[in-house]
């Protein structure tokens, strides 16, 4: 250790936090504490439940505090509550979720369009920046493109 | 008040939505001054996160004031400048505890697997993040830490996750004296665990990736070697043959699900979706390093299923080791470390963006454009 302190005393802190005996290092367990035994410990205050939460069949109640912005609905909301039936450990859970989040996409779109607001896909995929910064993609996505309504064209004219 | 808006894979903008408020006696709401995109949101900007509902708002990296506390709430006070760490945690459950603030079991109805997190899915709570103007922060007393005085804001946004991540990747690693740690992966994360293994002691540390700019940012922030998996033919038999062919004592996987290099991976995680992600990086760990060597974890995978060597595991008799770093249970330390120069947090910033502009910063940092390395951005709010 001493040799090889002289030998990395350019790089700032090496060393430092070394500690032969801390390995494994972490985590740690703290055997003696009576809150490992079980799910008992002093809860925090319940969240008031004022919206609708899912919550995994892993566990026998909401925790104690949560994130409300955005609660199940429509129909992607209907996919999500059905995967909620199904534990962590099941396709059942995560596949339907997957689902779910490409209808929610849809739905977004049309909830957009409800409120008068057309999405500006351009501009949500930042490609003002990808203009900016690596013009060529958008060429190659443009330059693509275009052979391919070319080649259409010419494929009707053809067939005609 | 401004907040990002996710509209599904690859579009995000900024819109109205409503102000956060307080909903349970140990919040906090927090004026946002600065957020930070973390390569784990690119995981989500890409739909790879299951329960990821149009509307959210993301951001788990942020730093801000006080601006109202709840009922139950005794030490923070309205005006104090805080860093809040990426976890929610509760501090009473078992795993809070056991200093697993990563794993709080009060802090995520939705999984059991994963604790509480900022703007990180309904998989990870369903809590509203930071990139935005103001944000509830839970448990109050817990997470979030007063900036000490003449701290860099900078500075203070990278201890919520940064700094601490890549700490507890080398940590996990239960590196020696004179240890190789191998890094796959040169993001900020992957860099930043490059520069903690010295302070463990390593003896040489190698980062692999495939991004110039960022290999050659490596090499000079974290003083280790930096090499190019592109110009090798198999990055596993490049990293026996440099370790005198017995393989690395340890390997860090700073990737996670979003890795590239490996086609079969590529096409089964990313395009069909048939696993949680590409598992390439964690595959070129278990067989990089040495037998009996330790494998450490923190790129971010999905929940389901992943092709993993498991047999090569058994077989090699490796330890892994893997979790969200606990943040809490680090702090203390790592800012020591910041403010003795060990570490450079904001020394990885290469972009401030307006939170305006989020749509193309989410662009510039997933297409690696401009020499990105490390996006913060700022609401109109904290830019007079
Ligand atoms: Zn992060
Ligand atoms: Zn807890």
């Amino acid at each position: 250790m001493k040799n090889l302190e002289k030998n990395y005393s350019h790089i700032k802190g090496w060393g430092i936090d070394a500690d032969p005996k801390n390995d494994p290092t972490y985590p740690i367990k703290l055997r003696t504490d009576e809150a490992q035994k079980g799910y008992h410990w002093e809860r925090p205050t319940q969240q008031p439940i004022t919206t609708e939460i899912l919550h995994s069949n892993e566990r026998p109640n909401v925790t104690a505090v949560f994130g409300t912005p955005l609660p199940p609905k429509g129909l992607s909301g209907k996919i999500r509550r059905y995967a909620f039936q199904f534990s962590e450990n099941s396709y059942g859970h995560w596949l339907p979720l997957l689902l779910a989040d490409r209808v929610d996409e849809i739905e977004g779109v049309i909830d957009d369009l409800r409120q008068g607001h057309v999405p500006n896909f351009f501009a949500e995929r930042g490609w003002k920046a990808q203009f900016k910064h690596n013009p060529k993609a958008i060429a190659t996505k443009v330059a693509v493109g275009a052979l391919l309504v070319t080649a259409v064209v010419a494929y009707l004219r053809r067939s005609k | 008040m401004l907040a990002m808006n996710y509209r599904g894979p690859l579009r995000v903008r900024i819109d109205q939505k409503p102000m956060p408020e307080i909903e349970h006696p140990e919040d906090a709401i927090v004026r946002v001054t600065r957020s930070c995109i973390c390569g784990s949101d690119l995981h989500l900007y890409n739909g790879l996160v299951p329960d990821t509902r149009v509307g959210s708002t993301f951001g788990h990296e942020f730093v801000g004031v006080v601006e109202e506390v709840g009922s139950e709430v005794r030490k923070l006070k309205v005006g104090d400048n805080v860093l809040v760490p990426f976890n929610i945690a509760c501090g009473k459950c078992a795993f809070c505890k056991q200093e697993l603030y990563g794993n709080c079991h009060e802090s995520n109805p939705e999984a059991t697997a994963v604790g509480g997190i900022f703007g990180y899915s309904h998989t990870a709570g369903g809590y509203a993040g930071g990139q935005a103007e103001y944000v509830r922060v839970p448990y109050a007393d817990v997470g979030p830490t007063v900036i000490p005085p003449g701290m860099d804001p900078d500075d203070a946004v990278l201890l919520t996750d940064v700094v601490p991540t890549g700490y507890q990747a080398a940590e996990m690693g239960g590196i020696q004296p004179g240890d190789t740690v191998v890094i796959f992966g040169a993001g900020p994360i992957g860099i930043m665990a490059a520069k903690c293994s010295w302070l463990f002691g390593a003896g040489r540390v190698i980062i692999i990736d495939q991004v110039e700019y960022r290999l050659e940012f490596a090499k000079n922030y974290a003083q280790c070697e930096a090499y190019d998996f592109r110009s090798m033919d198999d990055p596993v038999v490049f990293v026996k043959k440099t370790t005198d062919w017995m393989g690395a004592d340890v390997c860090i996987d700073a990737v996670g699900a979003d890795a590239a290099g490996n086609a079969m991976q590529t096409i089964t995680g990313r395009k069909l979706m048939l696993q949680a992600g590409s598992a390439t990086a964690l595959h070129w760990a278990i067989n990089s390093v040495k037998k009996g060597g330790i494998v450490s974890i923190v790129g971010v995978y999905g929940p389901t299923d992943n092709l993993v060597p498991i047999g090569n595991v058994v077989n090699k008799g490796i330890t892994i080791r893997a979790n969200q770093a606990s943040v809490k249970r680090l702090l203390p330390k790592l800012i020591d470390h910041v403010q003795n120069g060990r570490i450079d947090p904001k020394g990885m910033i290469t972009h401030w963006v307006p939170l305006e502009e989020v749509s193309d910063a989410y662009r510039i940092f997933s297409d690696k454009l401009d020499n990105c390395i490390k996006t913060v951005l700022i609401p109109p709010s904290a830019r007079t």
